[in-house]
């Protein structure tokens, strides 16, 4: 498992401040509050694989209990959110991870908190360009919304001219892939081992990132930047033909932006990165408008717009170098939370297409049913996503919350 | 004569002018006590069940905690968090109300840690499936409306004033509703009917229940609102309210959203 280098101390020193928190507290409220989601799905891949024991049909369990517990009139907190998986083939879709556990403290004007979390900045639907703190699930989310626990110290100071925030993060996590058995993969299986780094620290390496965010009017801004290892790896292949994950060290300077103007939503997301290897520009643009409660029971239907530009072209590690993304979210605002996303992204240079579908409902309370349909079509030789051609999959998943 | 007889639709007409002007200003009046004695709260947090009934009685329940801080210049601020369902423990509402133009609502999706920016003028949408709308549980700023004197109103044994309120915006679900205020009781509201843009009754909102916080104010223990048109009904049941809980405005920072409770 991909937990034999955590280091220690970390938990260590996380521990150490629990336990120095709690000496004054023995006369305070301390309130504990745990829930927990047991869910399985079924993916099915309507083309058989390109490669050699790819499989078209996996099925999986998985738990992800939560707990927290709060004292101090709640200004001291500690969080924990763990998550493991049984599936069936692909072996590194077996895998577990603490999403979260962390020590916070919440003072008026400021918080800190020490441990592993889970941070998300951005405002774009399509892609996630801005969004670099954690490193990325793969086996478990097609389009990267679920992310690996982070070890960090992350301070926040709230001031009336916007929210700084400040992460030192004294280890990186490598990215899931999945196995020979696995689908969307390249004919080569990426090597779990042997992990390359630029850093002489290797993913002992201290990074840092800053935010600024802010508020005003009708606009919600954030400008970030990091430093450190990537998450994102190059691929090399090494002199015995193993496919192994490369990952240099990066500065990204990130904005993110959404003017909120009646039924509009004007979306923006640009990045900067610069490498040993590259130095580019990216960005993801577009609007949101919602055709709000069209048939007087609270039926919403809003339509989505962006356009994905990569200025590395073809040489694009994300597929989208210029793209044009359109949806629809439906929103049935019932007693079952009913919701479907569809979108679809064109590209606009080459032939392809990449389609999806994600539809939740809630039922009997506390069941919820998740569709999600990923349709890959036309990609040619030169596009990322040629590897993944046949890969069109339909997923079910059922969970128990409780 | 002949003057007088001329004169007479200009009186009828000066008259009616009065008449309309004093029943506005009375209109006007009784919400200015409303809001006079609605003044000076500061905040407070609440815990609540709000209980969905469909028309063939099936029940479903949310249970929500609700922050609530008061501002003079501007709207109020107002934080709801969800505990039931399951599936949405954690979701968070974050609005800052204004008294003119479209309120500022933050959502917080606990699942993927997104905070996101919400447009806030759909407002005749239902809450989570529910018979209240969005517009029904905003905080009631005294420009959002334009108010009318109806008449004087026997209910439950309480003489209540009746007053006609209109939505300036027009993106709200109701032509206009009718309001009944209890001057007895600080101006606190017993009822509200709704009526929706075509005009025909659509709901009914009964407050029942309520208890005296801080001395002056009367806040609801039960809110029933029964949808005439559906048979739905939805009722919210205050199971505590807790004032001068210490909130400040930095409990309403964006950035609480993600470890509210």
């Amino acid at each position: 498992m991909s937990y034999r280098k955590y280091p220690i101390f970390f938990i260590t020193v996380l521990l150490h401040t629990i336990a120095l928190g709690q000496e004054d507290t023995e006369e305070q409220n301390v309130f504990y509050d745990f829930s927990a989601e047991l869910s399985t799905d079924h993916t099915y891949y309507i083309e058989e694989g390109l490669y050699t024991n790819q499989q078209r049909y996996f099925a999986s369990i998985a738990f992800e209990p939560e707990f927290s517990m709060d004292w101090n009139d709640g200004n001291e907190r500690l969080v924990g959110n763990l998550f493991g998986r049984l599936n069936t083939h692909d072996e590194n879709r077996t895998h577990w991870d603490i999403r979260e556990l962390y020590y916070q403290l919440l003072q008026n004007n400021w918080e800190l908190s020490i441990g592993l979390k889970e941070i998300y900045w951005g405002t774009t639907e399509s892609i996630h360009l801005v969004n670099v703190i954690n490193q990325t699930d793969f086996v478990e989310s097609f389009d990267g919304e679920k992310k690996l626990g982070q070890p960090m110290v992350h301070f926040t100071y709230l001031a009336n001219f916007g929210n700084f925030d400040l992460f030192a993060m004294p280890y990186h996590r490598q990215r899931t892939f999945p196995d020979e058995e696995g689908r969307f993969r390249f004919p080569l299986v990426i090597e779990d081992n042997d992990i390359i780094y630029e850093s002489g620290a290797e993913e002992y390496r201290l990074d840092w990132a800053v935010r600024w965010s802010h508020s005003f009017g009708v606009f919600d801004v954030g400008v970030s930047h990091f430093w450190g290892n990537n998450r994102e790896p190059l691929f090399t292949i090494d002199n015995v033909g193993k496919l192994r994950q490369f990952y240099e060290v990066m500065h990204q300077t990130g904005i993110d932006g959404q003017a909120t103007i009646n039924s509009w939503l004007l979306k923006l997301e640009a990045t900067r990165r610069e490498t040993t290897s590259d130095t580019f520009i990216a960005f993801d643009a577009g609007f949101e408008y919602t055709f709000g409660n069209v048939n007087g029971k609270g039926l919403d239907i809003g339509v989505l717009t962006e356009y994905l530009y990569d200025d590395r072209g073809n040489r694009t590690t994300t597929g989208f170098q210029n793209d044009l993304f359109f949806g629809s979210r439906i929103a049935l605002n019932d007693n079952e939370d009913t919701s479907i996303l569809l979108g679809g992204i064109v590209d606009l240079e080459n032939s392809g297409k990449l389609y999806s579908i994600e539809a939740e409902r809630r039922f009997f309370n506390n069941w919820k049913a998740n569709l999600e349909v990923r349709a890959l079509s036309d990609f040619d030789q030169t596009e990322l996503f040629y590897a993944f051609r046949q890969d069109t999959f339909i997923k079910l998943t059922l969970g128990y919350f409780f | 004569m002949n003057t007088i007889m001329k004169a007479i639709p200009t009186i009828c007409l000066i008259i009616g002018a009065i008449t309309i002007s004093f029943a506005q200003n009375k209109g006007e009046q009784i919400v200015e006590a409303y809001d006079e004695a609605y003044t000076g709260w500061e905040n407070y947090t609440s815990t609540s069940v709000m209980t969905l009934t469909n028309q063939h009685g099936q029940e479903s329940q949310r249970k929500l905690k609700g922050k609530n801080l008061e501002q003079l210049e501007d709207g109020d601020k107002s934080m709801i968090i969800f505990q039931t369902p399951n599936d949405v423990k954690g979701t968070a509402v974050l609005t800052f109300t204004h008294k003119e133009g479209p309120d500022d609502q933050w959502l917080y999706l606990p699942s993927i840690k997104r905070v996101k920016r919400i447009a806030s003028n759909n407002k005749s949408g239902p809450f989570v499936g529910s018979e209240f709308a969005y517009e029904d549980l905003s905080s009631q700023e005294i420009e959002k409306y334009t108010y009318d004197y109806v008449k004087s109103d026997e209910f439950n044994g309480n003489s209540c004033e009746v007053v006609l309120r209109d939505p300036v915006d027009p993106k709200s679900g109701y032509k206009y509703m009718h309001v009944w205020y209890n001057p007895s009781k600080n101006y606190r509201i017993e009822k509200i009917v709704f009526y929706d843009r075509k005009g025909s009754k659509f709901k009914t909102l009964l407050y029942k229940k309520y208890g005296l916080f801080k001395e002056k104010y009367y806040y609801p223990g039960i809110l029933e609102m029964t949808n005439h048109q559906s048979s739905k009904k939805t009722t919210i049941e205050f199971t505590n309210y807790t004032f001068d809980a210490g909130l400040t405005d930095t409990d309403f920072n964006q950035a609480r959203l993600k470890n509210a409770r």
